[in-house]
């Protein structure tokens, strides 16, 4: 049995590293009310975006000559991943949970014979991502320098990936991030950006007779660039949101349990204390009675 | 019935300005400028630098932009673009640093020539407003 003091130490220790999980627990909590509000502030835009985007590629009806970034390069052979995660630790199984997604679709292009590679976004994907992909990862980015998610980072992003695309160094483009649903619950996404071409269901929505200045494939050849910009952007603030709300709620979890291992601590040391106390007084009588 | 139309202008990170019972909305679409009254037929236009300028009854509001997309739908106009400031509110140093950095990208070489005349354009517009 441990002696009265490694368990003293022990408290000690345990209730140090409580108070440093709350601490976190409250940076993450009016970090994420931030992050919360700019993710709803930036909803938006990325809606009206893809509402327009919608509405024009309805205009298009011949596929052939429509710009590239809308159906594609007419090929499926090589798959780009843009893998989103924080640039931190310790917040649960965010990072965990958008690298499971990931793998499952790396391991599905990987069977079917077609070329991977992967863009990781954030340092701690990248960290996860090395060891089992090595080889696969053309680019890692970080934003650690920039104190809050900013359109010019995710438009940093969006022109790599426009480049790339336009040197045909990929057909199919999807990005990985987490979506923010509340505080407990975050859903790891997977989404197409390249090619963007509409699903039926979602075409049939919307039937508006528009006006179009210039001709539609001239807006729409503008329009995709930005729009690649905007679906990064939306994954980051998604993301970040994502990041405090599981960093928080790991927090809360990793404080409470730390207060219960120094209840069961506190108990076993009292008990122990107790138990000395006992022997010694045993002793002194058994001592006396001897006499 | 109100005799104006609603407008949002929304950039990336929030929504930058709503307003409703707009009467008339110039827009520096790429075609030329383009002025939007109440019923006007829907539309999609995307825009070049330049100035918009809100009427809302006898009050006028301008606001620089660099790009844009403009919706026009069942008397609602949204406005998506990546970069406005308003005119009242202008950092001239900014306005500075932004032209030096357009004159920049200017002398590059291998510009084509649509977009030679959009940063032309748009080193006019800055200008003009660093003048007033």
């Amino acid at each position: 049995m441990a002696s009265l003091d490694d368990l003293k130490k022990r408290i000690s220790s345990v209730k140090s590293t409580q108070k440093i999980t709350k601490a976190m627990k409250m940076v993450a909590a009016s970090k994420l009310r931030r992050a919360q509000e700019n993710a709803e502030k930036g909803r938006p835009y990325s809606d009206k975006m893809n509402n327009i985007i919608l509405n024009l590629s309805n205009n298009i009806t011949d596929d052939e000559n429509s710009p590239k970034l809308l159906v594609g390069s007419g090929e499926d052979k090589v798959h780009l991943c843009i893998v989103m995660t924080s640039d931190r630790g310790l917040c649960g199984g965010f990072n965990t949970n958008i690298i499971k997604k990931a793998k499952l679709y790396f391991q599905k292009v990987l069977e079917e014979g077609k070329i991977l590679k992967i863009i990781t976004v954030g340092s701690k994907g990248y960290d996860q991502l090395k060891r089992a992909y090595k080889e696969n990862i053309i680019e890692k980015i970080s934003f650690k320098e920039s104190k809050y998610v900013n359109y010019f980072d995710a438009d940093k992003v969006g022109k790599i990936i426009i480049d790339k695309f336009e040197k045909k160094e990929f057909d199919v483009c999807a990005i990985f991030y987490n979506q923010f649903k509340n505080v407990i619950t975050q859903i790891p996404q997977e989404q197409k950006i390249i090619p963007l071409k509409a699903s039926e269901s979602e075409r049939s929505s919307s039937e508006d007779n528009y006006e179009f200045e210039p001709e539609e494939d001239e807006i729409l050849s503008n329009l995709l660039p930005k729009n690649i910009s905007t679906q990064i952007f939306k994954a980051m603030l998604e993301n970040s949101a994502s990041e405090q709300g599981s960093r928080m709620s790991a927090m809360d979890n990793a404080t409470r349990n730390a207060g219960e291992m120094v209840d069961k601590l506190t108990i076993q040391y009292n008990r122990s204390r107790q138990a000395a106390i006992t022997k010694e007084l045993i002793e002194i009588i058994s001592g006396a009675e001897s006499l | 019935m109100s005799d104006g139309f609603n407008l949002e202008i929304v950039n990336p990170e929030k929504s930058f300005l709503s307003l409703e019972n707009v009467t008339e909305v110039v827009v520096p679409a790429f075609e030329g400028e383009m002025g939007i009254l109440k019923d006007h037929i829907s539309i999609i236009s995307f825009l070049k630098p330049g100035i918009i300028k809100v009427f809302t009854g006898s009050e006028e509001e301008k606001f620089y932009v660099e790009d844009g997309i403009v919706e026009f739908k069942d008397n609602n106009l949204s406005i998506l673009t990546s970069h406005i400031f308003d005119l009242k509110n202008v950092n001239k140093d900014k306005v500075n640093i932004s032209i030096t950095e357009t004159e920049k990208e200017l002398s590059k070489d291998d510009l084509d020539d649509q977009k030679k005349f959009l940063l032309n354009h748009k080193i006019e517009i800055l200008k003009s407003i660093n003048l007033n």
